[in-house]
């Protein structure tokens, strides 16, 4: 097995483990349900990461015409949705217990949404093309478009208003009051784990499309 | 014989139950401490070790029939 692997599985249970029996800050209104950074937050870094390796390779892609590109591209996005959905329902129960309802119509949960049926037109897009290069070099070029949807969505108009989500409005995440150093202690190996995790199935889901043109040539 | 071991089992386990019962024991009260959330953890623990030990069987699954192709 390779060393990432047994990386990832350790970074996990570890960050269950840890997650749960390490000292956090104690909060009002937040309480034990601080926790969830190491979870919700967590997997949508991960979700980050997988989008942006997808949207570097849809590039490679459109320069290389390599179908190993293209599969990068189009997997990473499939479990970065596949991610994006958990943290999405995820992130409705912690509302519902911290914020008083599963969707309160945060900029940053809407944009969220927005972003993910962007992802899923991706995928709908690719699915209606039968011939495989066009199909790759219109995900390609489409997936450019979805990534500065993500940023904008994400990263750029939760900052310009007000919103729920710690780290907006104006200010950076992550500060010094919305978590101190144990915290990070979990926290970032978390992120790894997930992404190791999403990585997994990626190269999984890759490893069955390679075998599955094999048997296509075959024949 | 058989019978006077059964009975002596019976004898020391009743014994020692009492005797739990008497006085503070420590035992693996790890588990069982007040909030009671190492149960969850465990539990947690052992689901996702399950769904990982999956994941490392499928990944075995698939190499196996990469290299049946390859041999073709």
């Amino acid at each position: 097995m390779k060393w990432w692997k047994v990386l990832a599985i350790v970074l996990m249970l570890y960050s269950i483990i840890g997650g749960f029996l390490i000292d956090v800050p104690r909060l009002p209104i937040l309480h034990e349900t601080i926790r969830n950074t190491y979870f919700h937050v967590t997997l949508w870094f991960a979700m980050m990461i997988l989008m942006t390796i997808s949207i570097v390779n849809s590039i490679r892609y459109l320069s290389s015409g390599d179908k190993k590109h293209d599969y990068l591209a189009n997997e990473t996005v499939n479990i970065g949705l596949f991610f994006g959905v958990l943290g999405l329902t995820t992130g409705m129960i912690w509302a519902q217990f911290t914020w008083g309802a599963f969707w309160v119509n945060d900029v940053k949960t809407n944009g969220t949404a927005i972003t993910l049926l962007v992802y899923f037109a991706y995928a709908v897009l690719r699915g209606s093309v039968d011939d495989p290069q066009k199909k790759a070099r219109l995900g390609a070029v489409y997936s450019i478009f979805a990534y500065v949807m993500l940023i904008l969505f994400l990263w750029i108009l939760p900052r310009i208003t007000d919103s729920l989500h710690p780290g907006n409005g104006g200010n950076p995440a992550f500060g010094s009051y919305d978590m101190d150093n144990t915290m990070r202690m979990v926290f970032y190996p978390a992120i790894i784990g997930f992404f190791l995790l999403g990585w997994w199935l990626v190269t999984l889901r890759i490893r069955l499309k390679n075998i599955q043109d094999k048997l296509v040539e075959d024949v | 014989m058989f019978r006077l071991k059964k009975i002596s089992l019976l004898l020391i386990l009743s014994l020692l139950s009492t005797l739990s019962f008497a006085q503070e024991i420590t035992m693996a009260d790890a588990m069982r401490e007040s909030g009671k959330i190492y149960v969850v953890v465990a539990v947690l623990s052992l689901v996702m070790v399950g769904l990982l030990a999956y994941l490392i069987y499928i990944d075995k699954k698939v190499s196996k029939i990469e290299s049946e192709i390859d041999k073709k």
